[in-house]
């Protein structure tokens, strides 16, 4: 009985003076995968446009009925998005989410993406309640506008972002260069 | 309304304040918050003494509606749901819904997504096994087990992170085959997992094995005989461990199980002795199953070459109007599943879990009902605890594996 005893002590006092196993969490994060499902992000193209076009294949595709999407038109001159329309409105209520990705499987552009980023906690329900402001992403990303499906595309670049229509003065050049910052 | 007592008008009757029954027998409510019930379990217990005398289980604390949550999801939400239901092996629930569905449209995916569906859902017995050890462990005193079995479910959860971008709800199978493919170098990572665990358990073993808190607690304690667990509608390692070799995977192969050699332990007392015995051998037969699968992975397609039912590659939607109109499609309609109904039974990692799907031939499902193996583990519990010491009751419901997500569904 002892001997077994003793036997089960030495090999937690053999794996005492291993390599520790756990993390010192807040300090220190684990690398999350390539795929992880995390907070959603809206991409931009390379050249500034979004790629959102504001078609709620997303809000149809989420079982918890998580996103809202409303989407206008747009300007010809100042475009948000290649093509005719954009999303005006864009919400995911983070408290509906559970995270399973039917969102961005749902994406016929790319656009939508659930990035790494899985700490969201906060203080008040609605600032759970992300929209534009939060999910469009200010950088460019890799992808470039697929001219076969804009055929009437001639380098549109986007003037203005945020959802109010508000001139930022971002253009692409400024986008550009924040991303090289 | 209060009363004002005055000291020289007290007058209590002892004899009101008894609790019916006879001799010194006491009704004690434990939960439904009870840290060692393993989820919301409110047991009432009947006790004389330390003996339990009677016990009855109350269930229902973690409701969340989930089968009829699914009737209003398209057949490809609902697996998101039903993913929720036994939350410590999300792909025996995903893997049996989509087989039954399956089963309906009389579809069956490519090789390579048959044995990554086998691979991944072996990996998940493994990492619910490994729960289980440590929370038993940690109920009957040993913290370190609780520790090196979390590792090993880790490591686990890792490979699932890696292939569906989740850790505990990875919703990673669908009509059809697969999300997606596993991504490059998962087939290493698995391999180096397999290599790591069979010595982490031998570790665990060597604790546990001889350990004479641990025979003491769990040998004899909590016994269920074959014919009384049959009755109840036992299954699973709960069953094999009063001696019944009963194993899905054998008597009714799906999947293509069949294709597998493996071995079903089975044990002879029906004590929570050897439900630990059988659930460790089980660790490493799945670990058998495992390394098999990844010898019979070749590459390939993943999916049904059918774009009524599987989407289609994103590159393909900029290119291919045929290919968007279908995206569309599925999305916003889903697909239609011809009516009528089936009953796809599996072996979780707690037992028997049949899914029982209706269709009416339109784009939701009308009706899932799921057998839950778990909920007839917890009305199995009177007849382990019968008897027992009130101090061993929660060896026995530990020993009995119940996830109450699945028990309330
Ligand atoms: S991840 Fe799932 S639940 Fe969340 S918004 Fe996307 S589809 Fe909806
Ligand atoms: S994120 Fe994608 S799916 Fe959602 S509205 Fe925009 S383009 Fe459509």
């Amino acid at each position: 009985m002892l001997k077994a005893i003793a036997q089960g002590m030495g090999t937690t006092l053999r794996i005492l003076f291993r390599k520790k196993e756990t993390i010192a969490y807040p300090y220190e994060k684990k690398p999350r995968s390539e795929r992880f499902r995390g907070r959603h992000e809206l991409r931009r193209y390379s050249n500034g446009l979004e790629m959102c076009i504001g078609c709620e294949l997303c809000q149809v595709a989420c079982p918890a009925a998580a996103i809202t999407v409303m989407p206008a038109e747009n300007d010809p001159e100042r475009p948000n998005s290649p093509g005719e329309r954009y999303a005006w409105k864009y919400e995911v209520d983070m408290l509906r989410c559970i995270f399973c990705g039917l969102c961005e499987e749902a994406c016929p552009t790319q656009a939508l993406h659930l990035t790494q980023e899985n700490e969201l906690a906060d203080f008040t329900r609605d600032s759970f309640i992300y929209a534009r402001d939060r999910l469009v992403n200010q950088h460019t990303s890799d992808f470039t506008v697929p001219v076969n499906v804009y055929p009437e595309y001639n380098g549109w670049v986007p003037m203005h972002d945020g959802a109010d229509g508000r001139e930022t003065g971002r253009g692409p050049q400024a986008l550009r260069e924040a991303d090289k910052a | 309304m209060s009363r004002i007592v005055q000291s020289g008008q007290y007058q209590l009757n002892v004899d009101d304040l008894k609790i019916a029954g006879s001799g010194d027998r006491m009704t004690l409510s434990i939960g439904p918050h009870h840290p060692s019930t393993h989820g919301v379990l409110r047991v009432i217990l009947e006790i004389e003494g330390e003996r339990i005398i009677k016990a009855t289980p109350e269930v229902g604390f973690l409701h969340t509606g989930i089968e009829k949550n699914a009737e209003h999801l398209t057949w490809t939400q609902a697996i998101t749901v039903l993913d929720r239901m036994d939350y410590l092996a999300p792909l025996s629930n995903n893997l049996g819904y989509v087989l039954a569905v399956e089963k309906l449209l009389g579809i069956e995916p490519p090789p390579r997504g048959r044995t990554i569906r086998i691979l991944l859902t072996e990996l998940q017995r493994i990492a619910s096994h490994a729960i289980w050890l440590g929370t038993t462990a940690l109920d009957i005193g040993s913290q370190s087990v609780l520790m090196y079995a979390f590792h090993i479910r880790e490591l686990i959860l890792d490979l699932f992170e890696e292939a569906s971008g989740a850790r505990m709800n990875p919703s990673y199978f669908r009509v059809g085959g697969l999300a997606e493919d596993v991504p490059e170098g998962f087939e290493e990572k698995v391999r180096a997992f397999l290599d790591e665990m069979p010595k982490r358990l031998k570790e665990i073993r060597t604790i546990l094995d001889k350990n004479p808190i641990w025979l003491d607690r769990l040998k004899g304690v909590g016994v269920i005989d074959a014919d009384r667990a049959l009755a109840l509608g036992v299954t699973g390692p709960n069953l094999r461990a009063s001696g019944v070799p009963y194993d899905v995977r054998k008597a009714y192969p799906y999947a293509g199980y069949d294709e597998y050699e493996f071995d079903v332990p089975v044990g002879e007392n029906g004590d929570s002795y050897d439900r630990y015995l059988v659930r460790v051998l089980e660790m490493m037969e799945s670990h058998r199953i495992c390394r098999q699968a990844l010898e019979r992975l070749e590459p390939g397609p993943v999916n049904v070459d059918d774009r009524k039912i599987v989407l289609p590659p994103k590159e393909e939607l900029r290119h291919s109007m045929e290919a968007l109109i279908h995206h569309f499609k599925l999305v916003s309609y889903g697909f239609d599943v011809p009516a009528g109904e089936v009953y796809q039974a599996l072996e979780s990692p707690r037992g028997e879990i049949g899914f029982y799907v209706v269709s009416n031939g339109k784009n939701k499902p009308w009706r899932v009902r799921v057998r839950g193996p778990a909920f007839y583990h917890v009305f199995a519990l009177p007849a382990m605890m019968e008897g027992a010491l009130l101090a061993d009751m929660v060896a026995v419901i530990a020993s009995a594996d119940p996830v109450f997500g699945e028990v309330d569904r």
